[in-house]
């Protein structure tokens, strides 16, 4: 029996205006950390999985990410699958 | 009398308030249903109220767009039913993909609470049926993530196909950086479907239908579903939107 860590990131597309992230510049800066070239916000999701066979896994959360962990209008997401054995 | 609905979501908190404009003070019949619900065919016209469904986690409206009663929104508004969502309504709208783009974090990141200007930009749809292109209303907004984001794509399409209803603009009807209250792209207050019967507004008429709460000009997109009922069919087919399944 395997379980599978996977981390979801979700980050909003380069074109999307992101005024978290611009505060947080701004504060980094106002701190003295003038090397601060950009800042983002994302999302990290993290999903266990049970499944014995799942050589799908990445595929079923991408299939979540395209159904509900992500907007694709604003957002793009990436999967990083762990394999752990209980 | 028209029978129209308020979904009720856990976390809608604007829906008391659509009920008690279209009940008492526009006279018609309203009821609550509730988002487990799966039929919505006894209505005349749907109202996916404002407030904070599931919290907004994840996304706001995402959670929401995927309860039993929007299948029931869907089909209703596929038949030519009369859907109208408010503020949190327009962001679960387009969450179910009732309507395009999304709605994001304020460009000010500051819940914005204030009465807004929006220009009428179409007057053939059944929530701006009373009303001349041009005309300005005066409405409130309270909302955190009304900024309407779409691709430039997406902005073309809503521009060629006219789907912009409302846009914020300045007392004197000029769609300005300054009358925009959260960034929304080309000053977008509202859009509707591409049928014009699906309609997405982050403004609440529902909070300025009577004097007592300080304005009555939100009582006009809500008595012009009234008129656009009232037209019936004809009136309906000129206008190229698919006649109701209650008249079917």
């Amino acid at each position: 029996m395997k379980e599978y860590r996977v981390k979801v990131e979700v980050k909003l597309k380069p074109v999307v205006l992101d005024p978290q992230g611009k505060s947080i510049l701004s504060a980094l800066r106002n701190l003295g950390f003038g090397e601060v070239e950009d800042a983002r916000i994302g999302k990290l999701i993290e999903l266990t999985i049970k499944d014995g066979s799942a050589d799908n896994v990445e595929e079923r959360v991408t299939e979540m990410c395209r159904k509900l962990l992500s907007n694709h209008v604003i957002e793009n997401f990436d999967v990083k699958v762990e394999e752990k054995n209980v | 009398m028209y029978r129209f609905a308020v979904i009720v979501f856990p976390g809608s908190n604007c829906d008391h308030d659509c009920y008690h404009a279209v009940k008492h003070v526009l006279g018609e019949g309203c009821e609550f249903v509730w988002h487990e619900e799966e039929d919505l065919s006894r209505f005349d016209a749907v109202i996916v109220p404002g407030g904070f469904s599931y919290g907004d986690y994840l996304r706001t409206g995402a959670i929401a767009s995927l309860s039993p009663v929007m299948k029931a929104v869907a089909d209703f508004a596929s038949n030519g039913g009369p859907v109208i969502g408010i503020c949190n309504g327009f962001q679960i709208l387009v969450e179910a993909g009732l309507l395009p783009g999304a709605l994001i974090r304020n460009s000010s990141l500051q819940f914005v609470c204030k009465w807004v200007d929006i220009r009428v930009e179409r007057n053939d749809t059944p929530f701006t049926y009373n009303l001349e292109v041009g005309d300005i209303l005066r409405i409130p907004v309270a909302h955190g993530e009304g900024n309407y984001f779409t691709t430039d794509e997406g902005i073309k399409t809503l521009k060629d196909e006219s789907r912009v209803v409302f846009r914020y603009v300045t007392p004197e009807g000029e769609a300005s950086p300054e009358a925009n209250p959260n960034g929304s792209i080309d000053n977008i207050a509202g859009i509707c479907s591409e049928e014009g019967n699906v309609l997405g507004l982050m403004p609440h008429p529902e909070r300025c239908a009577e004097e007592l709460l300080g304005g009555e000009d939100g009582r006009l997109i809500f008595e012009s579903i009234i008129s656009w009922l009232d037209a019936g069919r004809d009136k309906r087919q000129r206008a190229e939107i698919p006649a109701m399944k209650a008249d079917a």
